[in-house]
């Protein structure tokens, strides 16, 4: 059975490595700056004892007041999972670093956050919006996302 | 001699980009320079829906995510919102849902395995025998709860309903039968030398590339890469089944190819103890229609026929969720198609994409 | 001009038009001519439409389905449906074809199929004419097929369209070779191009004698026709249609009934030079040599709803490292016993085949050692099972 390392245990493991990288934690997940990420991640992947090789799932929530980017993180050498969250505050234009230098397999689901959420990730080598088209105006997972009144025609769609 | 690279666009109109996939193609002559992925013509935003729709209702979407695999997808949604409740399911329950996802699985891959076979260029006859059989398992299906594609047959805590009285016989015939199917399938296709010739080697992914991509399932398993949810993180009632775990040697077209009929066979031998062990009981947990989960979020991640899948769910007390989010094999397991199909022909680069057995309703949502 | 005066249907009109109606000559000559071109095409086309509805049936039952049974008893009818939904079809030229080419296409490959059809013998006498030069004609007329198709694929302007007319010159510009050494052979056994004498020198069906030959002129010809497992130029999982993807209406149904017509003509062609045309009858000698045509095209059949499609490198491959090689064994062996025995006995010949059987078994194999496609393919790779990991 996989074991789920809980969020407090994961802020203590990085609270002895990484100082000042964790904001929060509680049973569910332990959350990091936006600064730290990098490092943070970069570390889970390469230390041994945590390795965490794989990265099963990047996404966000729209909280309103500030957004979350969620990656679940999994280490088949281990058999262990664990959750790690960035909280990005404002609205206009959420920022974090990207991920794919420690995971490849962050790049589409980076890409859909982006598209859908509208949140940045720098150092992405390709971030385009994917699921919906080069011009499409707002970024309908949002909570306040309206479509607009019809009849509307977009650049590029219909 | 002077040549000059030409931009080809596979799809999203292809017949064999699985749906409405599109590649843009940079190719000298056959020969593949660049590719890139062109995905979103079958978004229909499900995870926006979701927002809208009370738990039980959001299963019915689940079904339209990967259609040719709904069981699994309602499997892994009412997990997680069972993680999110905390409600068991009973045991019957559980061992119905096994018994669906396991047959679920069984499509998937002989769906994948003909049209795999279709994209190599065999003029349809493998495709046929695969649905053919395909065709009987959907009939189990119909018994089970009167649809065939898009089954809404889990529940969050269990089933929608007992399986009748004339579901388990026929599904004893199918256990029968499928075997001889199976290797009459693998007579055709298995030594045949165009086949060996055309997939083995060809668009290999190391087992550590494949981990890194966060590629899943039988891809993943292809590369060596021992990792089956199943196995590491048992749900409903896979601790009490016994089953082998195939795994390739060489990550290429060929063992992408051959675990799926594997894993067909530890399918079967999966169906077949849980009939043995099921007992009658209730197949439901009672719960209320429109319940309201604490606040919290969860992720239960299963094993889908095409890689792990999980919903990811965020609860605010209320009857809808407040953020669902589908990690979707199909789309992730797309990571690495630049990595694979560079270097290769036009011809190796349709019959690399069909072996990563994607499903366009599963990367778009 | 004598040729036609032996033809039965000739004498027929000529005689009709000229004694009976009393015209002049020259009309009784040419409604003369005009009524063999009408039943040789006529009933060629007609054959080409019912391979179609035979091949879907045959496909059919390989792939468990019944094939076409709506229109008429068994379906016969679907090619007919077929034709005139595609004479109902609107005619499309897209923006980007250059137009005179793209409409010559369809003609430039039904053509020389038709054309071809002047030297083959149908049974007992049913001939146009006997060319002296009979093989070589057919070679050449059936040359011209792969001009059509590049004709299409670049007046598509479409990409995928050239990508299969590329395709299609390159591998039927390999695949003419080693066809053309399995002909040369067939010329050497019987002396001579003529379809009619190829025929009266088989004492022994030439596919025993040349067992060598006949394999390489199925493969080949297959190759040809872009039939399985050679159909790279049409490539429906890769290129949509390759050269014919832009074609619609009648145009397109040209290309499909020109497409099934020179399967039939292969199949012609091959009961004619390896199966002895139409003797050893115990029918009527027409309906035993189509019997013949037709087993050819069961097996044509039987090949596209088995095999795989091959790679185009892999395809080149293969005629360029295997079959030419293999050719040039075939035609050295066939030479050399015909200086041998410049003119075979029964019993010479029956030698032959033991020979010829024991070379193919040996050049078979052992060119197989050494030539691959691609890297070499591990037959039977099992796949171990993981023990029971946690």
């Amino acid at each position: 059975m996989t074991t789920a390392v809980s969020g407090s245990d994961l802020a203590e493991v990085l609270g002895q490595r990484l100082f000042h990288s964790v904001t929060n934690s509680d049973a569910g997940a332990a959350w990091v700056t936006p600064e730290a990420l990098l490092d943070v991640c970069r570390f889970l992947h390469d230390d041994r004892a945590q390795a965490y090789d794989l990265l099963s799932s990047v996404t966000a929530v729209d909280y309103v007041e500030f957004f979350d980017v969620v990656y679940h993180l999994t280490s088949i050498a281990r058999n262990a999972a664990t959750v790690l969250k960035v909280r990005l505050y404002g609205r206009d234009a959420p920022t974090v670093a990207s991920v794919t230098s420690v995971w490849a397999g962050a790049d589409l689901q980076e890409r859909e956050i982006y598209d859908l959420l509208g949140v940045t990730f720098t150092g992405h080598p390709n971030l385009k919006r994917m699921l919906t088209w080069e011009g499409f105006q707002g970024h309908p997972l949002r909570r306040d996302y309206l479509e607009p009144p019809l009849p509307y025609t977009w650049p590029h769609g219909g | 001699m002077h040549t000059q690279p030409v931009i080809v666009n596979i799809g999203p109109h292809h017949p064999s980009t699985h749906g409405v996939f599109r590649m843009r193609l940079t190719m000298d002559g056959e020969n593949i320079l660049d590719v890139e992925p062109v995905i979103g013509y079958l978004h229909r935003g499900s995870e926006k829906l979701a927002e809208e729709r009370h738990y039980t209702q959001v299963i019915t979407l689940t079904d339209r995510m990967d259609y040719v695999a709904s069981m699994t997808n309602n499997q892994a949604y009412v997990l997680s919102c069972e993680q999110l409740t905390g409600i068991t399911p009973p045991d019957r329950g559980m061992y119905l849902r096994v018994i669906a996802a396991e047959l679920q699985r069984v499509v998937s891959h002989l769906v994948a395995t003909g049209f795999f076979l279709q994209d190599l260029g065999a003029f349809a006859t493998p495709l046929m025998y695969a649905m053919r059989e395909r065709e009987r398992v959907l009939d189990l299906f119909e018994m089970l709860c009167g649809a065939r594609i898009t089954v809404s047959y889990m529940r969050i805590g269990g089933v929608f309903q007992d399986a009748p009285g004339e579901f388990w016989p026929a599904l004893r015939r199918i256990l029968d039968e499928f075997p001889a199917f199976i290797d009459e399938l693998e007579d055709l296709i298995s030594d045949n030398e165009i086949v060996l010739s055309r997939t083995q080697g060809v668009s290999v992914i190391t087992g550590a590339d494949a981990v890194n991509a966060s590629i899943t399932g039988p891809v993943l398993r292809a590369s060596g890469v021992s990792w089956d949810l199943r196995k590491a993180a048992p749900y409903d009632v896979y601790d009490r089944v016994s089953f082998d775990v195939p795994l390739g040697e060489h990550g290429d077209n060929y063992d992408r190819y051959i675990i799926r009929i594997r894993e067909i066979r530890e399918s079967l031998k999966i169906v077949e103890q849980c009939v043995a062990q099921i007992e009658p009981g209730p197949v439901r947990a009672t719960t209320a229609m429109l319940f309201r989960p604490p606040v919290g979020e969860s992720y239960v991640p299963i094993e889908a026929p095409k890689g792990e899948l999980g919903f990811y769910l965020v609860s605010d007390g209320s009857i809808a969720p407040y953020r669902m989010h589908a990690r979707a094999p199909s789309l992730i397991n797309l990571t690495l198609l630049k990595q694979m199909l560079v270097g290769w022909k036009l011809s190796d680069a349709i019959v690399s994409f069909g072996s990563i057995d994607v499903n366009m309703g599963e990367v778009d949502r | 001009m004598s040729p036609l005066k032996d033809n039965s249907i000739f004498s027929w009109t000529y005689e009709l038009v000229a004694d009976t109606l009393g015209g002049p000559e020259w009309l009784a000559y040419g409604l003369g001519a005009l009524a063999v071109i009408m039943v040789v095409v006529n009933g060629f086309l007609l054959i080409g439409t019912i391979f179609t509805w035979m091949e879907r049936k045959v496909v059919g039952r390989f792939q468990s389905r019944v094939g076409p049974n709506r229109v008429g008893p068994f379906g016969i009818l679907q090619a007919v449906a077929d034709a005139v939904k595609l004479l109902f079809q609107e005619d499309i030229v897209p923006r980007r074809a250059d137009r005179l080419l793209f409409n010559a296409a369809p003609i430039v490959m039904l053509a020389p199929s038709l054309l071809a059809l002047a030297v083959i013998p149908f049974g007992a006498g049913s001939y146009v004419a006997d060319l002296n030069i009979g093989v070589l004609y057919v070679v050449a007329m059936s040359g011209i097929a792969s001009l059509a198709v590049l004709i299409a694929g670049y007046a598509s302007g479409n990409k995928l369209a050239l990508l299969g007319s590329m395709r299609a010159v390159a591998m039927l510009l390999s695949y003419e070779i080693p066809l053309v050494m399995a002909l040369l052979g067939i010329t050497i056994l019987a002396g001579s191009m003529s379809m009619v004498d190829i025929i009266a020198a088989q004492s022994v069906p030439f596919v025993l004698v040349s067992p060598l030959g006949a394999l390489i002129f199925l493969i080949a010809m297959s190759a040809e026709l872009n039939r399985p497992p050679f159909d790279v130029t049409e490539a429906e999982s890769e290129l949509v249609a390759g050269y014919l993807t832009e074609y619609s209406g009648m145009k397109f149904g040209v290309f499909y009934l020109a497409e099934f017509s020179n399967v039939v003509l292969a199949g012609a062609l091959f009961a004619i030079l390896f199966l002895d045309g139409w003797e050893w009858a115990i029918l009527p000698s027409h309906l035993w040599f189509l019997i013949k045509v037709f087993g050819f095209l069961f097996v044509a059949s039987w090949v596209r709803a088995t095999l795989p499609r091959m790679r185009i490198d892999q395809i080149l491959t293969f005629a360029w490292k295997y079959l030419f090689p293999l050719s040039l064994v075939n035609v050295l062996a066939l030479a050399v016993e015909t200086i041998a025995w410049p003119d075979p006995s029964g019993l010479q010949l029956w030698i032959m085949v033991a020979i010829n059987w024991a070379i193919a078994a040996a050049a078979i194999p052992l060119l197989s050692l050494v030539v691959h496609l691609g890297e070499p393919a591990r037959a039977g790779r099992r796949i171990p099972l993981s023990e029971e990991v946690f």
